[in-house]
């Protein structure tokens, strides 16, 4: 098995293809996360049913398979609108969204999470509608959501493995492209596995940790 | 009959039961008081077996119950208990949680269980609410209900483990009422409790508990009226006050 | 800009074959979740087991199926054990990949579920004289499968969404092939992804929706 053809070179691309997949993630985590977060609270502020257009769309994107996903916004910006737009961007558009819809929910969760008993008395203390935001809904919100929002990110970076399909050459694209020319699949594939589990681990991990000692106290 | 015979038990440094030797003869209620910590819930759970014991021995109608060759599962169905926790399936309904156990492990047919669990529950007043949940219940109902469910497998005797502990005080009567008419009814028990009132009314015998020992054991008239042992007395007027 | 011309009626009349398609995913999405909850059992007696190997093979298999994306798992089922000289059919690979995901992830919901039932539940039907494993049986595992029942709905949902991988390995019957096929024959790519969209959207409605019928009626208390 570790009889192999690989060469630096090769090696090089399949680094060049982890970078992408860290690129196209952190992207889709932090933009979609500020959507999100925006998202979540005017779901909260505006109560269900202003809300349920917004709701209706979120519930999309966790609907339907993020291929279909990329291929229908693609296609769309493509053929439809007539841009030519890298895949790099129609990729980081549509996980950004797709973190986002899930990113609300979490938010959702979160802010639903603080007792209103405690708001109410942060607004009898005379504090206004952003100060008990930020006092003391952000810092009880996040422990809730924290542990929940790791397991989020970890999971679009293990789905960017599919903006292959906008001709993005992530991680486990490079993969398939040295597998078809070296004919070692499993040796590839095991390294390619590794370098995702690696990185997500630990971090679930830690989240897994996080949860325990928050929910604790 | 029940022969508990020196029986030790510690967890860890704390030594719970230092030598208890106690017989229960058939048809005889034996309620056993004492302070918290006095080692007397673990000798109920010692008697059928779910706790083991250090040293000594018990043994139920002469089949010694931490035997290795002691099928321990048989030897429970002779031996009902019911915990301070009433411990409800809570995925059954009333009926469906005093059948399960004849059905499974004795192997009854469901009309039959069923007629046994009927006839179990209207005793215990529950005849209404068969095919209730208990979540819908109230402490005392699942307790009366915990009880029906250990009948059902007609033991020869039962254990009661402070039944009424975890009760709010306006249900403790229903649940001890319950015991009144099973012991009338020549039931064997052995019964922990705090409820002296209780203990001086149905028991054949009292047993007071004290740091691991059975200090003091008579009649009820004895132990209430005139204790021999100076940790019973000082135990029963911290009680009364 | 916006000098296209949609062709719906072109795209639409292939919706019966699409809907095959979809009966595919669904065929898929059920097995990979029946045998899925059975592995996930399975596993969750692994990990609870006193032997050191069977609990690092499950501990192993739940990471790996959580720690990597689906699309690997996918691959390794194909790719991976084709280098061992087995050649399975797209279909077979598919379902082998959704299947080791499901068991990993519904695992990890069991264990969750069985810390949330109390000691004493177990205790009681011991008391009752019932064996271990038949307190297990009629106890625990009804109580463990309540608590797990939408975490295991968000997992068929997954499962839906996961067939559509299958493309990557060479799968065409299922609904993400069908509509894939259909495109490269006639280039109506937003059309025919859109109904593909609406139909996988309203696969997973019927389940979500379902589940909460089955919930209201399996679970009265």
């Amino acid at each position: 098995m570790f009889d192999t053809a690989l060469t630096s070179t090769d090696l090089i691309f399949l680094a060049k293809g982890a970078g992408m997949t860290l690129l196209v993630t952190a992207i889709s985590v932090v933009i979609g996360t500020i959507l999100g977060i925006i998202f979540g609270v005017i779901r909260y502020q505006i109560g269900p049913i202003w809300a349920a257009p917004l709701t209706f769309v979120l519930d999309i994107c966790r609907s339907i398979p993020l291929l279909i996903q990329l291929v229908l916004l693609n296609a769309f910006f493509g053929m439809v609108v007539g841009l030519r737009w890298p895949g790099l961007t129609v990729a980081c558009i549509v996980l950004s969204l797709y973190t986002s819809a899930y990113c609300a929910e979490i938010v959702r969760g979160g802010i639903e999470a603080v007792p209103a008993t405690t708001r109410r008395a942060a607004r009898s203390l005379g504090m206004t509608w952003g100060q008990d935001m930020r006092q003391i809904v952000l810092p009880l919100a996040t422990r809730v959501a924290l542990p929940s929002w790791i397991g989020l990110a970890l999971g679009v970076m293990k789905d960017s493995a599919l903006v292959y399909v906008v001709q993005v050459t992530e991680l486990l694209k490079s993969t398939q492209i040295l597998i078809t020319r070296l004919q070692e699949p499993l040796f590839l594939l095991l390294i390619c596995g590794a370098f995702y589990f690696i990185i997500s681990y630990p971090l679930a991990r830690f989240g897994g940790y996080l949860e325990k000692r928050w929910s604790n106290d | 009959m029940i022969e508990i015979e020196n029986v030790r038990k510690s967890f860890g440094q704390l030594e719970v039961l230092k030598g208890i030797d106690l017989t229960v003869k058939k048809g005889e209620v034996v309620t056993i008081i004492g302070g918290s910590g006095s080692g007397k819930s673990t000798l109920l759970t010692c008697i059928n077996g779910l706790e083991p014991i250090d040293s000594g021995r018990i043994l139920v109608d002469g089949t010694e119950v931490h035997a290795k060759s002691t099928d321990v599962n048989k030897l429970r169905q002779k031996i009902g208990i019911v915990f301070q926790q009433w411990n409800a399936f809570p995925h059954l309904t009333v009926l469906e949680n005093v059948t399960l156990a004849p059905r499974k492990v004795l192997g009854m047919s469901k009309e039959k269980a069923e007629e046994i669990g009927v006839k179990q529950l209207t005793h215990v007043g529950l005849g209404d609410k068969l095919t209730t949940y208990p979540s819908r219940l109230s402490g005392g109902q699942q307790q009366r209900m915990a009880i029906a469910r250990a009948l059902a497998m007609s033991p020869s005797y039962m254990l009661f483990d402070e039944v009424t502990s975890a009760l709010d005080p306006q249900l403790v009567g229903e649940v001890l009422d319950t015991l009144k008419m099973l012991a009338e009814e020549g039931m064997t028990m052995i019964c922990v409790t705090h409820e002296m009132a209780f203990a001086r009314d149905v028991s054949n015998r009292v047993a007071f508990f004290h740091k691991g020992v059975m200090a003091e054991i008579g009649p009820p008239e004895q132990i209430f009226g005139a204790a021999q042992n100076e940790e019973t007395r000082k135990f029963l007027s911290s009680v009364r006050q | 800009m916006f000098n296209y011309t949609f062709q719906w009626n072109q795209a639409l009349k292939y919706l019966p074959r699409m809907l095959e398609g979809a009966l595919v995913t669904m065929e898929i999405a059920l097995i990979s979740m029946v045998i899925g909850i059975a592995l996930a059992v399975l596993l969750t007696a692994f990990r609870l087991s006193g032997n050191r190997i069977l609990k690092a093979i499950a501990q192993t298999w739940v990471e790996v199926a959580r720690n990597t994306p689906a699309l690997f798992q996918i691959y390794m089922a194909h790719f991976g054990i084709a280098s061992f000289g087995i050649h399975l059919s797209p279909f077979i690979s598919l379902l082998i990949g959704i299947t080791f995901n499901n068991a990993g992830y519904l695992a990890e919901n069991f264990r969750g579920a069985l810390k949330a039932i109390p000691d004493t539940q177990t205790r009681a039907g011991r008391s009752l004289g019932m064996s271990a494993v038949q307190s297990f049986r009629s106890i625990i595992l009804p109580q463990m499968l309540r608590i797990s029942f939408l975490p295991m709905t968000n997992q068929m949902v997954w499962a839906i969404l996961m067939t559509s991988l299958g493309v990557t390995v060479g799968m065409n019957t299922d609904l993400y092939g069908v509509t894939q096929d259909l495109n490269a024959l006639t280039f109506r790519t937003f059309e025919l992804f859109a109904i593909a969209a609406v139909i996988f959207y309203l696969i997973t409605k019927a389940i979500t929706i379902g589940a909460r019928l089955i919930a209201a009626r399996l679970f009265r208390y």
